[in-house]
């Protein structure tokens, strides 16, 4: 169970028939809410609820989402980061949620995280090659040709061996974030969890680390979990994407499926947001401006959770159409309506882009 | 004050036909300095541009290009350790060189600005309401009571807040994101202002809250007739709403067209590369992005030349690139770049990386 991987590039196996990589069921995460003098738990807010989806091995999954709807929270807790409420994540055969702290361990080894800021996340006390190296140290690979190993690992993300010695603030934004990749890519891991990792970079600098991170996967077939805000990036790098709304799934596809044949309203909303850089295009698009702001996730909707701000919801009320279910009945991801995962009552359609 | 400024014989710096009613900002030859601990840093270096009445100027560059500096400038907020030299001037009033005490019957009332992050620019201790009240009050001392309360509110609705009474009395905390740069909007409007200096307005927003705060502008611009720059890095944000971009790289104008023209037909081959750069939500791309190598130069060590030339894939190195410093000049169509070998690139749109895989191409480190 626990032997890591030792050929250092298997080639990227598997069509979705195959085992996933990562099965994630139902995932619950709950942070209480403490109020009051002794800071009692007064309540509960779900960032994550029930969250499930497959990842396979060289694939790229995208989870797209504004703040607070829990694309990062998912990402941590498959990791184990932060222990899960519910639900489970089962990473090559092996439960993460109940791992014993050996196993927890020897899973770590091959599900590695990069973070969004590399000013923040990179030791500014520590050589560039003890950062990248520390992994190797902690699980023992060190003694086994550790230097050549963060020669390579540096050779492969862009940065010249005389890099080594020198310390974070000696690099830019974009070479720090190659730095935190090298460090995640130490131990040869099966996957890498992307939270943001493009997000603080300057445009001319952010291409170059989308382009890496595609080589590596193309060199060493991870998969990556690839969280963002930014739909254009998301659409560019990632094989299948999951759209989330305050905790949930809301629609589930290839990139194709969802950029051009986007079905649930919320994910249409998204997309006409984004700003196209094309003056004319731009101008012609219709822009779907949803009301208000994402509610309170301590007391969601009942039902569906968007309908508070849903578009569609009024529409159908204006032509008539009964939408009772829209407050009372959650609505489940179904690829039935649209022929990918939506979970819409009223699911149709639209080209937004 | 508000001399109208005319001066029809000439020709306009940005290479547009003078129209009739003369520029309401002109910038010329600004430079600000800085002295740090390594020496001094110019962060702006001989910028000239024009705002015209009832036009919104987008200005793109990336961190450390200058473009932020530029506003302080206008505003007079950079710190006492900043030198400023050159001209801006507002309707013929040479702004550079001002008392505070002089500059504070414009700042807030004929130019306003929209500052990114809301939620530092607003006071936590005071209710919303006042601190608009405030800045109205500032400029005019005639309204008071309940004509200044009925004013904020008025504000308030117009840029879209719910409920607008009601928000008036809340703190700033009480307000989402979204709410509170609509909020800071609403102040930057009050005096109804000629003009309004946006510094990257929605970038620390969720994109369908950018959305709403960027319909609010639009909405607000027709509606007060004011000129308009956003400073933003986000090229999709001003392919939505400027008439006229200028690109800026290394504390100096790179490149000043129409919006068509910037995106269209970028003749600077720093535009070209970063609109190469962004990837695209309206077309499948398994290419490479085709990024620009390198990083932006320190502003302590500007390569000499061309500033942009250690990043160019087009610069003759060495010869004219890397030894003398282009000039903005004129193309044909009011287009006006700076950049010796415009007329000899081609570009061509979602062009590939040329050379190899990039996981070999080494990053230079300043």
């Amino acid at each position: 169970m626990t032997a890591p991987s030792s050929e250092p590039s298997a080639p990227p196996s598997s069509g979705p028939s195959a085992e996933p990589l990562l099965a994630v069921r139902g995932l619950v995460k709950e942070f209480p809410i403490r109020a009051g003098l002794f800071r009692r738990t007064v309540g509960a807010v779900q960032a994550v609820s029930g969250v499930s989806f497959d990842l396979h091995r060289g694939e790229t999954l995208g989870l797209v989402g504004e703040s607070g709807c829990g694309k990062s929270t998912t990402g941590r807790a498959v990791m184990r980061l932060i222990p899960a409420t519910a639900g489970s994540v089962v990473f090559d055969g092996v439960d993460v949620q109940r791992a014993g702290s050996s196993a927890l361990r020897a899973l770590r080894r091959r599900m590695q995280i990069v973070f969004q800021d590399p000013y923040a996340s990179l030791n500014p006390r520590m050589t560039v090659q003890a950062i990248v190296s520390e992994p190797l140290r902690i699980h023992g690979g060190w003694s086994d040709g550790g230097a050549e190993r963060v020669r390579d690992l540096l050779d492969l993300v862009g940065l010249r061996p005389e890099h080594a010695n020198r310390f974070p603030h000696e690099f830019s934004g974009g070479q720090r974030q190659r730095i935190g990749i090298a460090r995640a890519l130490a131990l040869d891991p099966d996957l890498l969890v992307l939270d943001e990792p493009v997000s603080a970079l300057d445009v001319s600098i952010q291409a170059g680390v989308v382009n890496l991170l595609e080589d590596i996967q193309d060199e060493l077939g991870l998969a990556y979990l690839f969280i963002a805000h930014d739909l254009s990036v998301v659409r560019h790098i990632s094989d299948r994407v999951g759209v989330m709304y305050l905790g949930k799934i809301v629609e589930l596809g290839t990139a194709d499926e969802l950029y051009d044949q986007p079905a649930h309203p919320y994910t249409q909303a998204l997309l006409s947001a984004v700003p196209l850089p094309d003056p004319r295009k731009q101008r012609e698009r219709q822009r779907i401006v949803l009301e208000g702001d994402p509610p309170n996730p301590a007391h969601p909707p009942s039902g569906c959770r968007f309908r508070t701000r849903c578009w569609r919801k009024l529409e159908l009320e204006a032509d008539g159409v009964d939408t009772s279910a829209c407050s009372e009945i959650d609505p489940l991801l179904s690829a039935d309506e649209v022929g990918h995962e939506v979970a819409c009552h009223f699911p149709k359609v639209r080209v937004m882009v | 004050m508000t001399s109208p400024y005319a001066d029809p014989a000439e020709t306009d710096d940005l290479g547009l036909a003078v129209d009739p009613d003369a520029p309401v900002l002109e910038v010329e030859d600004l430079r600000v300095e800085f002295a740090t601990d390594d020496g001094p840093v110019t962060a702006v270096d001989g910028l000239s541009f024009r705002l015209h009445p009832n036009e919104t100027l987008g200005i793109v560059g990336e961190s450390g290009s200058g473009k932020s500096v530029t506003s302080m400038a206008i505003l007079g907020l950079l710190p006492s350790t900043a030198r400023v030299s050159g001209s801006i001037r507002y309707r013929g009033q040479e702004l550079v060189g001002l008392k505070e005490r002089q500059l504070r019957p414009l700042r807030g009332n004929k130019i306003a600005m929209v500052f990114q992050d809301a939620l530092a620019s607003l006071n936590p201790v005071h209710r919303v309401g006042a601190q608009i009240a405030e800045a109205i009050s500032v400029h005019r001392s005639d309204l008071t009571g309940a004509d200044l309360d009925a004013r904020v509110v008025e504000l308030l609705d117009v840029v879209g807040i719910p409920d607008p009474a009601a928000r008036a009395r809340q703190y700033p905390h009480e307000y989402s994101g979204g709410m509170r740069q609509r909020a800071m909007i609403a102040m930057a409007i009050a005096n109804e202002p000629d003009v309004l200096i946006a510094d990257e307005p929605t970038t620390a927003l969720d994109v369908t809250i950018q959305a709403q705060v960027l319909e609010v502008m639009e909405r607000i611009r027709d509606r007060t007739e004011s000129s308009v720059m956003i400073i933003t890095h986000d090229l999709g944000v001003v392919a939505g709403v400027a008439d006229r971009v200028m690109v800026m790289y290394a504390g100096r104008t790179c490149e000043v067209a129409d919006v068509e023209s910037t995106f269209y037909e970028p003749a600077h081959p720093y535009t070209q590369g970063l609109l190469g750069s962004l990837p695209r939500l309206d077309s499948r791309s398994s290419d490479r992005l085709a990024r620009i190598v390198g990083n932006p130069p320190s502003l302590l060590a500007l390569p000499p030349g061309c500033a942009f030339h250690p990043r160019c894939p087009h610069a003759e190195v060495p010869g004219r690139c890397s030894d003398e410093r282009p000039e903005l000049r004129d193309l044909p169509g009011g287009h006006r770049v700076a950049c010796h070998r415009s007329e000899e690139i081609e570009w061509r749109p979602q062009e590939a990386e040329a050379e190899g895989a990039a996981v070999h191409d080494v990053e230079e480190v300043e």
